[in-house]
């Protein structure tokens, strides 16, 4: 699909590099040392069957090999999702059962209004405004996440957490969302009633009977937000000017790179298939429902 | 075994009742306002005593048995009164004592115990943690939780405990959820419509259970139900709640036999019993509604529907009069309470008999109807080899417990599910396309379905104008002044007014909405209507008025039905014949006399001992363990050797038997022999009447 | 202690205050009682204002530069300052609402439409049809609308109607799957066999019979979406494949501008940021209103 969207993007590859004056003659050659003018069958099978092999084509702009490009993006991209991640998920999840667990008090309205707002702020939005209060006038952390040359773990992370936050707020309101709803539709279901007319203290209630039931749809959200987080990396690489994988493709559409394009978005396309994939499996670990079937 | 009601309160443990509420006030707010649920609510049980509560849905009875756990939902609140358990102010209790309270004297069980259970604990840590709380832990408690289950008659419960609630089936979930409740030796059980919604032969186990561990354990138990007859066989005493409060109250054969609030007359009298049959007459009714929540009640609650109201009744609100007589003591909230059972009937009895022509060619026959679902890889044969045919007016009941293929039957007939290859579907003596696209529009209209639940049935954007009319544009080809004057008669045949029509569904009552939904069926003048458990979702009092319509609109129209109902009491009151479905297959057929009388199937004569009856005193009863089995893998042989008490020996292990006529017209499914059933049964074989 | 008696049932029919407004009626007032609804129209509606009549009431051309006073500080003269070529920041941000304000509604409206067609269909024929069709729109699903822009822009240009085209068809699968859900529980309701039992033709049936049931998920999933789509239309122009200069739009200017936070100058970026911000804000409050209103 992606492939394919390389494909029908306008006329032929080599005139939209060469751009509309170049001679067709140029074009023609260009064409044919880029192998595009093979028949698209061919091309597609080629491709597959070279991703698969670790050889991702070659740059058309750049020309030489795309595949160490996109693994180091790649490993950025990471970098930057993993620390957004590991603040935003026990937090959001915190926020969410604490809210819930004061519903309809004003510390219930604080995180609920207040996850809301920022999670439908623009990530650029955020991320600006963030530049100006903690880069340019508090002058905390540093505006551009690009870290020196063999920076250590702890200096890169500095540097990644002014990029990480916006998408931490942006996910923290999705995620404290659904883990109040999960929790408030717990706390009224009848399992929820029966531990507490055993007399059980509302603390164990809690941690056994309500929370792994509440969480349990939260935890397969999360995962289906790798695809809106990679979207956000392109934003954000972009406004901090990081070396991720969402920078890569977006140069890479300007210039009209297209192997570099199909690349980074079929690695793109891997990663969100194989994020799925982990939620599915951690949702059936956690769910004996699905674990076991009904076996009546 | 009833001792004399104890008003005496706050005294020493020993005197004080095991639960005492005095004029308790509940409220649920909604749209900003308190609105009153229960009013000045007085009731007491006594140490080890059965109590029953029995009202209409919405009268308030779960709110009782939520005040008394303090566990009311978010929005309500108990806005007077007092709620003692043994001598014990519960509102008094911090939550530290309510706590302890909750763990040592009180236990509920309620309806639907698939949601009561936490789906992701095993049962066994489900049990465990009530033992810990108790400090046994451990191995100790594994040794006591094993020891409840078996209490609770569940066979295997070490390999039950390791499972989760969705790997059981609703009655074992449902001892599971009794096990918890009285793993901690309650004083007092709250059990709120227990065995609502499980089938007749599990409900029946449940009933037993509870009983016999009455006899095991002290518990006083508040017994809240619905349904009379469960309330007749399992209680000491028993309440009447109506609009939140108690009406009549006294001991259960007494209120039952000789009732002294014209409400509890009217109750009784609408329920089909003793073998009533359409055409012996109609079933009573009780007009108009309960009063909504937080009404503004002046005189008498039940006023506004009470045939024998007066002036005085709606300015002058009845106390509770006490009526002590030798059986115990009465109260009823009745200044005419004298009169109660001279209350004038609100449907006349008598009806116009239907003129049946005995040999009219059959309207519907089916030979040889199957129906095999493919799921999760496994076939489930949801229908098999069904045979039957329906004479024009007449009706043909079909009983039988979840999974036995009802309303599969149903929507084979009506084409909306096809059947496997082979049946044959017959109308008036042509062959019926098996795809309702198939269909002509006259074999379309011929046969309309009323279905179970009227909301989902109705579609709730439309108006109930809207509704009709295009039935009968659709179905009567109808236009114009035409489809006017065809509206109001319908309209006005199914007892809705002109007023009904501008509304949308929501806004009518259950009945209401079925009686729409019975016009709708009606619009092209069908020759078979299948009714699908229409009165299941309905009070009792509701369910007559929906059946004597349907009664009335058959002798007019001479209208055939298929009538679907796990209600074997309903069904006998509305069906020529019958058939008890089991397993998809058909186990018994014949005259619905004579399947009610016997010589009947084994399965029928356990389904017609398993329904709680108000009027019988207990026989000897038929109870059937183990579960009814998947219809995936159904049992070799006779499908229902796995729970037959009859079982006569390998070969209902190995052979199915065929359904044989027995007399004529009446069939049965078993290996026994007719005269042996006979025997068993202690039946006399009577030569059919002619 | 928190809990709702699950077993309740709807009271005894009488009809009462509730009973007596429709549906809709009864949605309209809750939503006029509503502090948060009220809140985000408010916002909503200045904005609105601003788009409509914003010329009337700027005190400068949006448009018309001064060179001289480029990069001027907030003062009396230039409120919010002025940005690179002397634009007067201030009417940029009063009259910067006007694109986003058409574009975004556009693409939601495109998305609404064609995702209830699509959610209509594939709900109600089922089957194999529906099977393929909801696994395209899940693959397509996965993939960030800012990669699909990326893709699609460089494949047609950039122009208003490419950005309403690509934000509308990102997100009629998102309105689709909403829809499809719906029309799946609906269609297990027995008014649809009611309907067959009836003859009625499948047009009918989804149109007539359906549709009006499931307008309410609609409308609480389309008031979502449209913030969403400001937020995407916002984020695109960022990029700089959406709106495109001279256009005062605040994405626009804040990417024209923000490569010079560093040096200070934050006026030129910190008022539209905040300009979005309210008005994302605002769809949202008043979406989540709607949605609390349909679900009471
Ligand atoms: N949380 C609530 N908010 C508002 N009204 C409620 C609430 N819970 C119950 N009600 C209403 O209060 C009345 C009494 O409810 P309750 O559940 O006690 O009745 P019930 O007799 O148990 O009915 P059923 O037989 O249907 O279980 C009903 O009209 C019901 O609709
Ligand atoms: S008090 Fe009057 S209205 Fe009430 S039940 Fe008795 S006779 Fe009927
Ligand atoms: S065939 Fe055997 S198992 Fe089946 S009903 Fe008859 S006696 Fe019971
Ligand atoms: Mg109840």
């Amino acid at each position: 699909m992606v492939f394919l969207g390389g494909q029908v993007l306008p006329g032929n590859v080599g005139r939209a590099i060469l751009g509309p004056f170049a001679d067709q003659r140029a074009v023609d050659a260009l064409n044919h040392s880029l192998g595009v003018d093979r028949p698209l069958l061919t091309q597609y099978g080629s491709w597959i069957w070279n991703f698969v092999q670790g050889d991702m084509g070659t740059s058309y702009i750049f020309r030489s090999p795309v595949a160490p490009f996109v693994i180091d993006a790649l490993g950025n991209s990471m970098k930057l999702a993993a620390v957004a991640f590991v603040l935003v998920v026990p937090i959001g999840i915190f926020g969410g059962v604490i809210a819930a667990l004061n519903l309809n008090r004003p510390l219930d309205r604080i995180i609920s209004l207040g996850g809301l707002s920022v999670t439908v702020l623009p990530e650029f939005v955020t991320g600006i405004i963030l530049i100006l209060i903690f880069g340019v006038w508090l002058r905390w952390l540093p505006i551009s996440a690009a870290w020196p040359r063999d920076a250590g773990f702890f200096t890169q992370l500095y540097y990644l957490i002014l990029p990480s936050l916006p998408l931490f707020l942006v996910l923290f309101g999705y995620i404290a969302r659904m883990a109040r709803s999960g929790m408030i539709e717990a706390l009224d279901s009848d399992y929820t009633r029966t531990a507490v007319l055993k007399g059980l203290p509302w603390r164990t209630v809690i941690w056994r009977h309500v929370l792994r039931n509440a969480l349990l749809p939260t935890i397969t959200v999360i995962a289906t937000q790798t695809g809106y987080l990679i979207g956000g990396l392109v934003v954000i690489e972009t406004l901090f000017r990081y070396q991720g994988i969402g920078s890569l493709i977006f140069t890479a559409a300007r210039g009209k790179d297209f192997p570099v394009l199909e690349a980074g978005i079929l690695t793109i396309g891997i990663v969100y298939a194989v994020a799925t994939l982990a939620a599915d499996f951690l949702y059936s670990v956690l769910n004996p429902r699905i674990r076991l079937g009904t076996d009546q | 075994m009833t001792e004399p009601a104890q008003r005496l309160i706050g005294k020493t443990g020993k005197t004080a009742n095991a639960l005492e509420l005095r004029d308790l006030s509940v409220a649920y707010r909604v749209g900003g306002r308190n609105r009153a649920v229960l009013r000045n609510l007085n009731l007491s049980i006594g140490q080890g005593e059965a109590y029953g509560l029995v009202g209409e849905s919405g009268c308030g009875k779960s709110t009782v048995a939520l005040s008394v756990v303090r566990y009311l939902p978010r929005n309500g609140s108990i806005t007077g009164g007092a709620i003692a358990l043994d001598g014990q102010d519960v509102m008094k209790l911090d939550a530290e004592a309510l706590r302890r309270a909750r763990a040592e004297s009180v236990s509920m069980v309620y309806q639907d115990p698939g949601k009561a259970l936490n789906p992701s604990i095993r049962i066994g840590r489900q049990l465990t943690e009530i033992f810990e709380l108790a400090g046994i832990s451990g191995q100790a408690a594994e040794d006591r939780t094993i020891a409840m289950l078996n209490r609770v008659r569940i066979s295997d419960p070490a390999s039950v405990m390791q499972r989760y609630p969705h790997q059981l089936s609703g009655g074992m979930q449902q001892r599971v959820a009794i096990a918890m409740a009285l793993a901690n030796d309650p004083s007092m059980l709250i059990l709120d419509e227990p065995t609502t919604g499980l089938d007749a032969t599990v409900e029946a186990e449940v009933l037993d259970l509870i009983a016999q561990l009455r006899q095991e354990l002290s518990a006083s138990i508040l017994f809240i139900s619905h349904n009379l007859a469960v309330i007749a066989n399992m209680c000491d005493r028993v309440g009447v709640l109506y609009a939140g409060m108690l009406v009549e109250e006294g001991p259960t054969d007494a209120v039952f036999n000789d009732p002294r609030h014209p409400y509890t007359v009217a109750l009784l009298r609408c329920l089909p019993r003793g073998g009533q049959r359409k055409d012996q007459g109609r079933l009573d009714t009780i007009p108009g509604f309960l009063p909504g929540i937080g009404a503004d009640i002046k005189g008498c609650a039940f006023a506004d529907r009470c045939a024998l109201a007066t002036e005085r009744c709606r300015t002058e609100p009845p106390p509770l009069y006490d009526l002590a007589d030798d059986r115990g003591r009465r109260l009823s909230r009745c200044h005419y309470h004298e009169q109660a059972q001279s209350l004038p009937r609100a449907t006349p009895y008598n009806v116009a008999l239907p003129s049946r022509q005995a040999a009219s060619p059959a309207v519907l026959r089916v030979e040889g109807l199957n129906k095999t679902y493919g799921s999760h890889g496994h076939l489930l044969r949801a229908v098999k080899d069904i045979s039957v045919s329906l004479r024009p007016g007449e009706t043909l009941g079909l009983v039988g417990e979840s999974g036995s293929g009802k309303t599969t039957f149903a929507r084979l007939l009506l084409g909306l599910v096809p059947p496997d290859e082979g049946g044959m579907i017959e109308l008036e003596g042509k062959a019926l396309a098996p795809r309702l696209e198939s269909r002509s529009d006259e074999q379309v209209k011929a046969m309309q379905i009323v279905f179970q639940n009227p909301d989902s049935a109705l579609n709730r954007s439309h108006s109930i104008r809207h509704l009709i009319s295009r039935a009968l544009k659709r179905l009567a080809g109808l236009s114009g002044a035409a489809l006017e004057a065809r509206l109001n008669d319908l309209v006005r045949s199914v007892r809705l007014t002109e007023r009904h029509l501008a509304v949308k569904p929501r806004q009518l009552s259950g009945g209401l909405k079925q009686r729409v939904a019975i016009a709708r069926a009606f619009a092209g003048d069908p020759r078979i209507v299948v009714c699908d458990e229409p009165t299941s979702a309905l009070d009792v009092s509701v369910q007559a008025a929906i059946l004597n319509l349907l009664a009335d609109l058959q002798s007019k129209e001479d209208v055939s039905y298929i009538f679907i109902s796990h209600d074997l009491g309903v069904v006998r009151y509305l069906s020529d014949r019958i058939a008890v479905l089991y397993l998809g297959r058909i186990m018994e057929l014949g005259p619905s006399e004579d399947v009610f009388a016997g010589p009947h199937h084994p399965y029928t004569e356990a389904l017609l001992s398993a329904v709680p009856k108000l009027d019988q005193a207990e026989t000897a009863r038929i109870r059937l363990d183990g579960e009814i089995p998947s219809a995936t893998n159904p049992p070799s042989g006779c499908v229902f050797h796995t729970r037959c008490p009859r079982k006569i020996g390998p070969v209902c292990e190995t052979q199915e038997p065929p359904l044989n006529e027995a007399e004529p017209g009446h069939s049965i499914r078993c290996h026994i022999l007719y005269a042996e059933l006979a025997r068993l049964q202690n039946k006399v074989v009577q030569p059919e009447p002619a | 202690m928190s809990a709702t008696d699950s077993s309740a049932t709807i009271p005894a029919p009488a009809p009462n205050d509730a009973n007596r407004r429709g549906p809709l009626a009864e949605v309209f007032f809750s939503l006029l009682r509503s502090g948060t609804f009220l809140t985000g129209l408010a916002i909503v509606m200045f904005w609105v204002a601003c788009a409509l009549f914003g010329e009337h009431f700027a005190p400068y051309d949006p448009l018309a530069d001064d060179i001289i006073n480029a990069l001027a500080p907030p003062s009396a003269e230039h409120w919010f300052g002025t940005d690179q070529i002397g634009r007067d920041v201030f009417s940029r941000v009063i009259v910067g609402s006007r694109d986003i304000l058409t574009v975004a509604p556009l693409a939601t409206l495109l998305a609404t439409i064609a995702g209830t067609a699509l959610g209509l269909f594939t709900g109600y024929f089922r089957g194999i049809v529906d099977d393929i069709i909801s696994r395209i729109l899940e693959a397509f699903m996965a993939i960030p609308v800012v990669i699909v822009a990326l893709l699609a822009i460089v494949a047609l240009g950039t122009s208003k109607t490419t950005v309403i085209v690509v934000i509308g068809l990102s997100f009629a699968p998102i309105i689709a799957r909403t829809v499809r859900a719906a029309v799946l529980a609906e269609r297990q309701l027995d008014y649809v066999a009611a309907a067959q039992l009836r003859h009625e033709s499948a047009l009918h049936t989804m149109f007539v019979e359906i549709l009006p049931n499931v307008i309410p998920p609609i409308l609480v999933e389309t008031t979502v979406r449209l913030g969403y789509a400001i937020f995407a239309v916002a984020t695109l122009s960022f990029m700089g494949f959406g709106i495109q200069p001279p256009s005062p739009d605040w994405g626009l200017s804040i990417s024209s501008n923000y490569g010079m936070i560093g040096g200070g100058f934050w006026w030129t970026v910190l008022f539209d940021a905040i300009a979005i911000a309210s008005l994302v804000i605002g769809v949202n409050l008043a979406a989540d209103g709607v949605h609390g209103a349909f679900n009471d």
